[in-house]
């Protein structure tokens, strides 16, 4: 039969030599190998205390922007929920009152803002889908909760705090 | 108490020795645990138990705690005081080998000379060799009184391995003893302090030896009493809280006198080379031979983890091939060629 690839090796069927069969230099050829291991680099990451950098392309957990004053950009246009794949995205619309204008950034603003983190699978579309460039999703994991409604994140969970300086991704 | 003419400092000595000397089984083989995740962790590139307290230091407390705490189970138709019995009696003979082990040379306070072992006796290795088959009644006991056919099963696995490779065992100390001329642990160790180690008389006494200590403490290469990964678990399948624990310590404390054991035939004991060219204090001598038993044990228990993080189970039906074809035929030739040297030696 002719060999499909050319990395095919033949199984070496010769009995054993003495040396070979009384398996101890084989098993201390494998002491010194596990032996070496010991001093090698660990390749576990003390997680707590350290933590393994993400790749540029990672998608996290998400996070609602402001702008330059510190308003929301958010304008519930509703893409990001129509572009949402898992419809993980719920959000309920109001209009801006005079004297918020130092709050939202355009007339319409989000009142209720919620993002299902069951129901989400990161693919950020969200983001992409974003016309203000409000939602990213960020370099963190999403934390564990030990209710269901505790994935339910609402604005107060995913607006970054005012003092922030709004840090949008390279 | 003159009518029995016991002397007190005596008593105090050896009580002092025996709590001792158990505490120090104890605490070694607690932290052998954590040793062997160490090692382990090492060996697979990891870094093992760092939580509790410094360098995981903390972490056989935390797993006794545990165990403590686990549920406890005795099956329901099993033998309660023979189900008790097991793991207890696994302690008691793994705690009872340390008795004839000389820990260090003596100490001189106050006029008193104190040898650091519990009992010089004259018979030492037989007795070791009586307590060491004793252990085997712990395992069987434990899979027996489960009321499992399976827990039996590997209960009567364990003992065909253990009775099996202690005549190896007792084959290979054979050619020692005919060198050696004493069955007391003692004057083996001040022999070898005088002379050469004995691993240089009797590297494949020694090789032997390590193998059938090795499957003595079902340690791995020859851990088939316990796989639980292929087998069903071993005889202490239905065992839970802390009998479990002591069966796993058992092995530990096993681990640790064998260690010892194998440090006093054939390392040396307590001795060290240059021991006696020091020129200092005697009390000071002795302390270093302790150490210097110490680092070897530790060397020992080291070695038990390294192999078994390095080497895969055999199949039982090549645990056994490996027992009576290979091991006992040559401890037998090993006994025989050593018989004809210290014969042809006295001759000469």
């Amino acid at each position: 039969m002719q060999a499909l690839t050319n990395r095919a090796k033949p199984v070496d069927r010769s009995p054993l030599t003495f040396w070979e069969r009384i398996y101890l230099p084989a098993i201390l050829k494998g002491m010194f190998i596990t032996f070496k291991h010991i001093f090698q680099r660990k390749a576990t990451v003390n997680y707590p205390e350290q933590t393994r950098p993400f790749s540029p392309v990672f998608r996290g957990l998400h996070i609602l922007n402001r702008d330059e004053e510190g308003r929301e950009r958010c304008t519930a246009c509703g893409l990001c929920a129509v572009s949402c794949p898992a419809e993980a995205i719920t959000m309920e619309a109001a209009e801006r009152k005079p004297g918020e204008e130092h709050l939202y950034r355009e007339e319409k603003y989000a009142a209720r803002y919620e993002i299902n983190m069951l129901r989400c699978i990161f693919c950020g579309f969200c983001e992409e889908a974003c016309p203000k460039d409000a939602i990213y999703l960020t370099e963190t994991f999403a934390p564990s909760n030990y209710q269901r409604k505790g994935f339910i994140y609402g604005k107060d969970d995913l607006l970054i705090p005012e003092q922030q300086l709004p840090a949008p991704k390279a | 108490m003159t009518l029995l003419a016991i002397e007190w400092a005596f008593i105090i000595e050896k009580i002092l020795l025996i709590s001792g000397v158990l505490t120090l089984s104890l605490v070694v083989a607690m932290y052998s645990t954590w040793g062997e995740r160490k090692v382990a962790a090492w060996i697979q590139d990891r870094r093992g138990p760092n939580r509790a307290g410094p360098i995981g230091l903390l972490q056989p407390l935390a797993d006794g705690g545990k165990l403590f705490f686990k549920e406890e189970i005795i099956p329901h138709l099993s033998n309660k005081f023979l189900f008790i019995l097991g793991p207890s009696l696994a302690m008691l003979v793994a705690c009872m080998t340390s008795a004839v082990i000389p820990w260090g040379d003596v100490l001189t306070i106050g006029g008193h000379t104190f040898s650091l072992q519990v009992a010089d006796i004259n018979i030492g290795v037989l007795y070791i060799f009586g307590v060491v088959s004793l252990g085997v009644y712990g395992i069987m006991l434990g899979g027996w009184a489960s009321n499992n056919k399976f827990s039996l099963l590997a209960a009567i696995r364990a003992a065909s391995q253990i009775i099996s490779y202690e005549l190896a065992f007792g084959l290979s100390l054979i050619a020692l003893l005919m060198l050696t001329g004493s069955l007391s642990l003692k004057d083996i160790v001040e022999q070898q302090r005088h002379g050469w180690w004995n691993v240089v008389y009797q590297p494949l006494g020694f090789l032997i030896f390590l193998i059938c200590a090795f499957a003595e403490c079902n340690r791995t290469p020859f851990d088939l009493p316990e796989a639980e990964n292929e087998l069903n678990g071993g005889y202490h399948l239905e065992y839970s809280s802390m009998k479990l624990g002591f069966y796993l310590f058992a092995e530990y404390i096993n681990m640790f006198i064998s260690s010892a054991l194998m440090a006093s035939l054939y390392f040396g004991g307590y001795s060290f080379p240059g021991m006696d060219s020091l020129g200092l204090d005697q009390n000071i001598v002795t302390l270093l031979g302790f150490f210097a038993l110490f680092l070897k044990i530790i060397f020992f228990l080291f070695l038990f983890m390294w192999v078994r993080w390095t080497i895969p189970r055999f199949r039982y039906d090549q645990l056994m091939r490996l027992g009576w074809n290979v091991l006992i035929p040559l401890a037998i030739v090993n006994m025989l060629v050593t018989g004809a040297l210290v014969l042809w030696r006295q001759g000469a």
